[in-house]
């Protein structure tokens, strides 16, 4: 399996990773290298291995549906960097 | 070429829960923005999600309510994407192994005949917060109050095969999540939004056609009219020989149409992964066997205990139990009036109309259901006709009090001893001699018409408060003497 440059700038650019063009065929190397290994243990038969979710063998803890969270508003907003009327500015999202 | 419309449907419900999905916040609606936002909520770094016991609990009780398997394991996922009112860049949810697996509900079609619609899974997963696009200076303004609502994402097989069909499938969702008591249903919050995968192929073939997702519909209305929008407009480009695209698209109920949301293919790579702070969800058959020993009736079993119990037609039956709420009021009304037909009438009649008419909801209705049982009651015993009925129903909406109390005060109490009738009958019998003769000489055919006349001065005489049978009989006896 090996990763074309365009291939490894999209997966780039869903994680919003800036990578330079010049370092794409490096990477694109890596990643495939990475998947060289995985394609290896996909050879294994796991068809009676449960699939793990979980590195822990626990179950998820339930929390009691309660609020018990204050208002922390004015706290929380101090350090982003625009708000108005309470909501929280962001460059505009849609054109 | 005939063609055939293939649809499915994603349901985002959101979970009448107190407190949000993994954090302690307020769900409530309508708060100053931010002031529900946790520091989880926010998406902080260091914070750990910690799963609502009672969101687990409502999609269990889901389950159940449509005969599907609850999952004894299921695990919580990322899906990845980036938007503002997403703060961690990804939205928890489940993948490939959701809390409520296959299932099924029956809708009524057009035809009246029931048809068995899929449902493929249910997860649970968080909403995201709020966009506000007005102007801020040209920026956007994010409310996160909604981030972190618990959803339960009903996801139906591609079963249905007409906008009526999708519409009737997603009301019985609508009416089975309220009636279980896991979500407000309402449309207006956004407590229940739909989105309809809509494709179209060659009557026959039995490979599906490409689809669009359209998505954010929250109203049955605009789900209808989106669909069949959708449908024409995939009609016209494979008939140009074009090819539908697989995409997101809006519906604009404005223009009433459907628009291309996102072009970019990559907006549909989730990268979904197991999320590393969640331990898979396990959940006991004990804790199962509760949900279900908790079950309230569902809509399907009630109607048909309407129909056997209350002797009521299977369109009375079908009225009265589409929401809790009626279902509720009615056997409260009925318990109260001793008869639950003429209950049936008064609720789906004279209240539903004066309900309608200021547009409020049996809910919301200013007259109780006990109230109106004690109306339903005075007619049974022939206190009061009916049409009496609708003035005292008037003055109990108005605030009057109970009908007892109204009857009693406005002294409307019916007049059934024979002889106070058998006096106004005399009375208006001997002003009206003239008509006597000509009734006496007129033709069997045309009686009836002109008994009519005497009943109606009687009942005025009597300020419609002598009983119309009683008035009927006796007259008939004396004219025809």
């Amino acid at each position: 399996m090996s990763l074309t440059s365009d291939e490894v700038a999209k997966i780039a650019h869903l994680a919003r990773l800036a990578v330079e063009p010049q370092q794409l065929e490096a990477l694109g190397a890596e990643l495939s290298k990475i998947l060289d290994l995985v394609a290896e243990m996909d050879a294994v038969d796991t068809g009676q291995v449960t699939p793990m979710a979980h590195p822990l063998e626990m179950a998820q803890r339930l929390r009691e549906d309660l609020v018990t969270e204050p208002i922390a508003r004015e706290r929380y907003q101090a350090g982003a960097p625009a708000v108005e009327n309470g909501l929280f500015l962001v460059p505009k999202v849609i054109e | 070429m005939q063609w055939e419309t293939v649809i499915g449907l994603e349901i985002h419900t959101q979970l009448a829960t107190k407190a949000k999905i993994f954090s302690a916040s307020s769900t409530e609606f309508g708060a100053e923005p931010n002031t529900q936002a946790s520091l989880i909520d926010l998406g902080m770094p260091g914070v750990l999600p910690v799963l609502n016991r009672e969101a687990v609990r409502m999609a269990v009780r889901f389950g159940k309510a449509i005969g599907a398997q609850v999952a004894e394991r299921s695990v919580f996922a990322r899906k990845n994407y980036f938007y503002p009112d997403l703060p961690k860049g990804y939205q928890i949810s489940q993948y490939e192994l959701p809390v409520v697996g296959e299932g099924s509900v029956e809708v009524m079609q057009e035809n009246g005949s029931g048809k068995v619609v899929g449902v493929t899974r249910a997860h649970l997963e968080e909403d995201a917060g709020k966009s506000l696009h007005e102007d801020f200076h040209g920026m956007t303004g994010i409310d996160l109050n909604r981030a972190g609502t618990p959803l339960l994402e009903i996801v139906s097989e591609p079963d249905m095969r007409s906008a009526k069909e999708a519409v009737a499938y997603a009301k019985k969702i609508h009416q089975i999540v309220t009636y279980i008591g896991i979500c407000d249903g309402n449309m207006q919050e956004g407590s229940f939004r739909m989105d309809a995968n809509v494709s179209i192929r060659p009557q026959g073939q039995a490979e599906l056609g490409t689809r669009a997702e359209l998505k954010n519909i929250n109203s049955f209305r605009f789900l209808e009219k989106a669909i069949n929008y959708e449908v024409g407009r995939q009609i016209e480009v494979l008939e140009d020989g074009g090819r539908v695209v697989q995409e997101t698209r809006l519906y604009d109920a404005d223009k009433d149409e459907t628009r291309s949301m996102r072009s970019k293919e990559e907006a549909n790579d989730y990268r979904y992964f197991p999320d590393p702070d969640l331990l898979p969800l396990q959940i006991d058959a004990a804790s199962i066997a509760e949900v279900v020993a908790e079950m309230p009736e569902l809509p399907d079993a009630r109607r048909a205990r309407f129909e056997a119990d209350y002797g009521l037609s299977a369109y009375d039956a079908d009225v009265l139990t589409s929401t809790r709420a009626q279902a509720d009021y009615y056997e409260t009304a009925a318990a109260a009036g001793g008869d639950a037909k003429l209950a049936a009438n008064w609720v789906m009649g004279e209240l539903a109309a004066a309900l309608n008419k200021q547009g409020l909801d049996i809910g919301e209705s200013p007259v109780a259901a006990a109230t109106l049982g004690g109306l339903v009651a005075r007619i049974k015993d022939n206190t009061i006709s009916s049409k009496i009925a609708k003035g005292v129903l008037a003055a109990i909406w108005a605030g009057e009090g109970d009908a007892d109390a109204i009857i009693e005060a406005r002294g409307l109490r019916q007049i059934t001893d024979s002889g106070a009738i058998e006096a106004l009958v005399d009375e208006v019998l001997a002003v009206n001699a003239e008509q006597v003769e000509n009734y006496r000489n007129a033709d069997a055919s045309k009686q009836p018409k002109m008994l009519g006349f005497f009943v109606g001065q009687i009942m005025k005489k009597s300020q419609g408060k002598a009983n119309p049978q009683q008035v009927n009989a006796l007259l008939r006896k004396k004219l025809e003497a």
